[in-house]
């Protein structure tokens, strides 16, 4: 809207739209590249786990969020903290399992599927496999391995969008190799 | 007042990009040996330092100094490591070095699909703009040259 509000990088807010609709784009040229649905899930995974290490760099710059604790503070981090920086929604954190290492994160409206509808032959297509790649190299990169997978999808006829989180272990750092 | 160098490791101990300024006198050994004493020494102090503290710790190793310099410590949940030795005038350096990632780091390196994360920088711009930051510090003495 008004010129001066992008000064600074934390204020920079751009039409959704653009997003979404780029996204689509992306994924419709894999569908048509790849022969079946599975190998573009394999590859949306692909390229946010590329996207993951590179954005949880900006997030950390930019929220100055230090280290989690345990994966409950983790789960608020990226419940109310990054998915509100990157995509403007805040998705509700449920079903913590007894041990505290998995819960889920409830999308009521995912802006990655705004204009989309999912035509038959595409029954076993992840839309927004993206955001599991995302997340996945993102936490990765601060020595958390986690496994992340949709598991109800509203473009599939459910209610809502989940996204399923499971800490697998934490990741220890080593000193390099030939090192005395 | 001076900075002398800096250092950027990433978290595998690849020295991302070394600088200096003012330094006068020089290791004996390769640079490369230097980067790798240096890693081991910053990752024996991480460790060091949260097995010996009595109480949990917030931020870790922040920083220590000698009879003539200061090494002032920075680093990322994600394990980059940023190094500055600076003469013992200055103060707590926390801002600066956060800022170097911040505003540095990431939008030149981080931001720059062709710049790989875990190799020496070789960004031009990257340099030119950590240079210019570092000679904009107003501990940057004017004589150091």
């Amino acid at each position: 809207m008004s010129r001066q509000s992008n000064r600074g990088t934390e204020s920079k807010k751009m039409n959704s739209e653009l997003f979404t609709l780029t996204y689509g784009a992306l994924v419709t040229q894999l569908c048509k590249d790849y022969e079946n649905d599975e190998d573009v899930n394999k590859q949306l995974d692909k390229m946010g786990y590329n996207i993951g290490v590179r954005l949880i760099e900006d997030f950390l710059a930019r929220s100055n969020v230090g280290r989690c604790h345990d994966f409950r503070e983790t789960a608020d981090v990226i419940a109310k903290v990054a998915f509100k920086m990157y995509l403007g929604i805040t998705p509700s954190i449920t079903n913590w399992s007894p041990a505290g290492d998995e819960f889920s994160l409830i999308l009521e409206n995912n802006p990655l599927v705004d204009f989309v509808e999912l035509p038959d032959n595409h029954s076993s297509l992840i839309y927004s496999n993206l955001l599991c790649g995302v997340l996945r190299g993102a936490l990765e990169m601060v020595q958390m391995a986690v496994d992340v997978k949709f598991t109800q999808d509203t473009l599939k006829g459910d209610s809502v969008t989940e996204i399923r989180m499971r800490f697998i272990r934490r990741i220890e750092d080593n000193l390099p190799a030939g090192e005395e | 007042m001076t900075v002398h160098n800096l250092y950027i490791f990433d978290r595998n101990g690849v020295c991302l990009h070394y600088s200096e300024w003012n330094r006068k006198k020089q290791a004996s050994i390769s640079k490369e040996e230097e980067y790798k004493l240096m890693y081991g020494m910053l990752f024996s102090i991480r460790s060091f330092v949260s097995k010996m503290s009595p109480v949990d710790m917030k931020d870790g190793f922040l920083s220590f100094q000698t009879s003539k310099y200061k090494l002032h410590y920075y680093e990322t949940p994600t394990g980059l490591k940023i190094v500055m030795n600076t003469d013992l005038g200055v103060n707590n350096m926390r801002e600066t070095l956060h800022q170097i990632y911040s505003s540095i780091f990431v939008e030149y390196v981080v931001k720059n699909p062709l710049c790989s994360l875990n190799q020496p920088i070789q960004s031009e711009l990257f340099h030119a703009k950590l240079d210019s930051f570092i000679r904009g510090l107003p501990f940057f003495s004017a004589r150091a040259g």
